[in-house]
């Protein structure tokens, strides 16, 4: 029979130990992640499919796009990928004050990734009339493959929309986190929630170093024009 | 899931080889380097989300069976964007077989 | 050692303290993190489901007396068809055996407490509502005429009806869906009981793990797909779209990536239960325990390659469609082999026939009948003669009701003593699987022949000379409703006036007939060893009773 009061806390009784329940976790999470993969896939699948049919259309829509602010998003979601993991490796080693400070610049950064998003980036879009659905025009210098530039328009806001809401759903998890690292919930023990939660935040990272390329460099920007 | 602690200097050296490698992808599409392009990008990405996995997210501490369900999703997205490109990308091909495909219909005519 | 057990053959119906009587009150229900209790409020969503399903069958299959329709004008008609699909699919067979018997009885086999993540189950219930009161809801503002498949650009263009809460109540089962799986997935990973390696598990456990794969891998991908379709309709631009060079075709190839391994999603429990029923009722170990182990997750994995079989006559290159047709023949390999072991372990297997194993025999010979005239339609030349038609129909419904209801109703009536703690009237439960039977076979049958004469489905109206065989169906179908009513009646009886059931009335093998009918809440007071192998029934000195 297990001895309940040698349990530390946070065990959760359909458990036999808390090595199970950590197994379980991190399992968990994986799966999870799983289906994100499979979830954004749709997406990804789409994309490939309509780059391979229509190339030119989506070189033009990659040029329109500003390198300068999706390598800058780039380092700032990896800075935050380092700041997660060092949040961890703080309540590995019982440094309570380090957790706080390291979930907090983690959000920090996190915000700052979608404030530059949605202001330099998206909103910067829709005055050029580059928002599909909201005004979109298709310019004559775009010549014969004018009419598909919506369709790159399309994945480029979808993607970069649904990374966004997984973005604004991690902070959210980070707050929570961080109230209850705070409270010292968190300890050599037991940190289950920060690890599992780390691992949703580093592959929402991911998604991001596949968007970057995908999107913002596609057909290259050497001078003298794409092929 | 791992007890094992990476120590603080490691996070900083993956760290520091994302940086790089973003600006190694960053750079590279300033050169003209036609298809291959397109290969050095996604091949950037793919060491830099090695680094991410198996550092940052503990993957090179951790048991078979994650390794295994990554390498699901990897391969079901395959999958997916593999069979439906068979389709689109064969649409307009001619139905009439040309080539060595001749040969069904050909033998057809005798038997 | 294993479980201390209570004899409760001489006391009262569920006297002892058991998870049904732990603790009363609305509350203590709808904020349940006890898997068989969450497993209950499934069984009561689902056949709640299952007769508003059943409802706009009823009413298809009235109007469809007369060859120029009996009841309703030909949109209505297309809603009816339309919702009849989306909820039989999405709300009955997805979810049924998975989420009453997989959630009830998942731990118990494995010697478990609970699933992995219990609260996380009782969030499942919740999505699986909401979900579906956004369905209902678009049931009462007047219905959906797409046809379950939402094929674009009729979905996301020129449809005037609502597609889009339809669409959201979908999406967002969906999620209902994936977290059961991956509680099943982890679960099964991590808490099997001490001795209880894979190769000892119960081959139920096998289909569910199977199934969850499914969950896990394709639910996600008709999640996004009906997130765009929603976004198309609201934005009236999309990536399907083929003003800005969309390809309807596409929305297809997503939509099938799920719906094809789903049908699997549908079927694979199913086949879990007979695993179960036909060893305990024949009292034989399983043939080729391995291979049936093996086929599930080969039909979990292979399902993935063949969903360009749904596409061959809507605009597929004609070499995809070569490429899917010889899959979808490989396919069927692994169904076959369960078949065949099926039948071995009837073979010179000391048989009785009770309720369940009257589902499962008619399992066996509807569920082939149906398989077999899935190869018909993975041959790219049949196929394009019978796509379309009533062969289709006759088809998927002789897996999915001859096969997967049988079973689920097989497996309530088997489990239905562990799970109350009751059992119901023997002579009506055989009884109502007969009429089940029959009903089902006239309502269907006469489909593969009208089909093969080539009658379309999705039509409100048919050719004169179809009358007789449209009749018939309806005559059909009208038993086979009556035929469902019985065991809602008795069963619904048994829970109170059934005599109470003791641990094992069947005298079956699996840990969770090691328990007292009902169990108590935490399953099992000391977790189990297992020491044998499944199904041990030649070495068994377990006895009915």
């Amino acid at each position: 029979m297990t001895v309940h009061s040698a349990h530390p806390p946070g065990f959760a009784h359909q458990f036999e130990d808390m090595q199970q329940q950590r197994e379980a976790g991190s399992l968990g999470m994986w799966v999870f992640l799983l289906t994100e993969i499979m979830f954004f896939g749709g997406l990804f699948a789409g994309y490939i499919i309509y780059r391979a049919l229509y190339l030119p259309a989506f070189e033009i829509g990659s040029h329109l796009l500003e390198v300068q602010f999706g390598a800058l998003n780039t380092a700032v979601l990896i800075l935050s990928s380092l700041t997660m993991a060092l949040a961890i490796h703080s309540a590995q080693v019982g440094k309570r004050r380090a957790q706080v400070w390291f979930l907090i610049t983690t959000m920090i950064l996190g915000a700052a990734f979608l404030a530059i998003k949605f202001t330099f980036e998206w909103h910067h879009d829709y005055v050029e009339h580059l928002v599909p659905g909201f005004g979109f025009i298709i310019r004559p210098e775009w010549g014969a493959a004018g009419q598909h530039v919506p369709m790159f328009f399309c994945f480029y806001f979808f993607m970069t929309g649904l990374h966004a809401i997984h973005m604004i759903i991690g902070i959210g998890l980070l707050t929570v986190l961080t109230v209850m690292a705070h409270r010292g919930r968190f300890a050599p023990e037991y940190y289950a929630p920060l690890e599992v939660s780390g691992l949703y935040w580093h592959f929402v990272d991911i998604i991001w170093i596949f968007l970057f390329p995908l999107l913002y460099l596609i057909g290259g920007r050497y001078i003298g024009g794409g092929h | 899931m791992s007890d094992h602690v990476v120590p603080v200097k490691l996070y900083i050296g993956i760290f520091v080889a994302l940086l790089c490698l973003t600006a190694l992808t960053t750079g590279v599409a300033y050169i003209d380097l036609g298809a291959f392009n397109t290969v050095a990008a996604l091949a950037i990405a793919v060491v830099k989300m090695l680094l991410v996995v198996l550092f940052f997210m503990h993957v090179k501490y951790s048991g078979r069976l994650i390794q295994v369900f990554i390498l699901a999703g990897v391969l079901f997205l395959a999958i997916l964007v593999t069979f439906t490109l068979a389709d689109e990308l064969t649409r307009h091909w001619s139905p009439t077989p040309t080539g060595w495909g001749m040969i069904v219909p050909l033998l057809s005519r005798f038997f | 050692m294993s479980t201390a057990t209570i004899d409760v053959h001489e006391a009262p119906a569920g006297s002892h303290v058991n998870y049904l009587n732990a603790k009363y009150g609305v509350k203590s229900w709808l904020l349940t993190t006890d898997h068989k209790r969450i497993a209950l409020l499934y069984l009561v969503s689902i056949t709640l489901m299952f007769f508003v399903g059943g409802f706009f069958a009823v009413l298809m299959r009235l109007h469809l007396i007369e060859p120029q329709g009996a009841l309703v004008q030909p949109e209505t008609y297309n809603k009816l068809f339309t919702m009849h699909g989306v909820i039989m699919v999405f709300f009955f067979l997805v979810p049924s055996i998975p989420a009453t018997l997989g959630n009830f009885l998942v731990p118990m086999m494995i010697g478990a407490r609970d699933l992995a993540f219990p609260r996380l189950n009782l969030l499942s219930w919740y999505i699986y509502v909401i979900g579906a009161c956004f369905t209902l809801y678009a049931v009462i503002s007047g219905g959906v005429d797409t046809g379950w498949t939402f094929y674009t650009p009729y979905s996301s263009s020129f449809s005037h009806t609502s597609v889009i809460p339809t669409a959201l109540g979908v999406f967002i089962t969906g999620f209902s869906s994936i977290l059961t799986g991956l509680n099943f997935v982890v679960t099964i990973h991590k808490m099997r009981a001490p001795g209880l390696t894979w190769f000892r598990l119960p081959l139920f456990i096998w289909a569910i793990y199977a199934t969850s794969i499914i969950f896990i891998l394709g639910t996600p991908v008709i999640a996004i797909t009906l997130f765009l379709l929603g976004l198309e309709r609201l934005l009236h631009i999309g990536i399907f779209d083929p003003a800005i060079g969309g390809d309807p075709i596409l929305f297809q190839h997503l939509f099938w990536f799920y719906s094809h391994p789903a049908v699997y999603i549908m079927i694979l429990p199913g086949m879990g239960v007979m695993s179960e029923l036909v060893t305990c009722f024949s009292r034989k170990k399983i043939f080729g325990y391995s291979f049936v182990a093996f086929s599930s997750l080969s039909i979990a994995i292979i399902s993935f390659l063949v969903w360009g079989h749904h596409m061959f006559v809507t605009g597929q290159s004609i070499y995809a469609g070569l490429i899917f047709s010889v899959l979808s023949f490989m396919v069927a390999i692994p169904s076959a082999v369960k078949v065949f072991n099926w039948t071995a372990t009837l073979y010179k297997g000391s048989i009785s026939y009770d309720a369940p194993m009257l589902y499962a025999l008619g399992f066996i010979g509807l569920f082939t009948m149906g398989g077999l005239t899935g190869l018909f339609l993975a041959s790219l030349a049949t196929d394009v003669h019978l796509n379309g038609t009533y062969f289709i129909v006759a088809h998927f419904h002789y897996i999915m009701v001859g096969g997967a209801v049988m079973a689920y109703l097989g497996g309530i009536h088997f489990w239905w003593p562990k799970i109350t703690g009751r059992l119901y009237p023997d002579g009506w439960a055989r009884f109502a699987a007969l009429v089940i039977f029959v009903g089902f076979n006239l309502t269907f049958f006469p489909q593969f022949m009208l089909g093969y004469l080539g009658m379309p489905r999705r039509f409100a109206v048919y050719p004169a000379e179809f009358q007789v065989l449209n009749v018939m169906s309806s005559a059909g179908a009208s038993i086979l409703g009556i035929g469902y009513l019985i065991p809602l009646i008795y069963l619904t009886w048994s829970m109170r006036y059934g005599p109470a059931a003791g641990p094992n009335p069947w005298g079956a093998k699996g840990l969770e007939w090691t328990t007292p009918s009902p169990p108590p809440t935490e399953n099992f007071e000391e977790i189990p060893v297992v020491t044998e192998d499944a199904y041990d029934y030649a070495h068994s000195t377990v006895t009915r009773g």
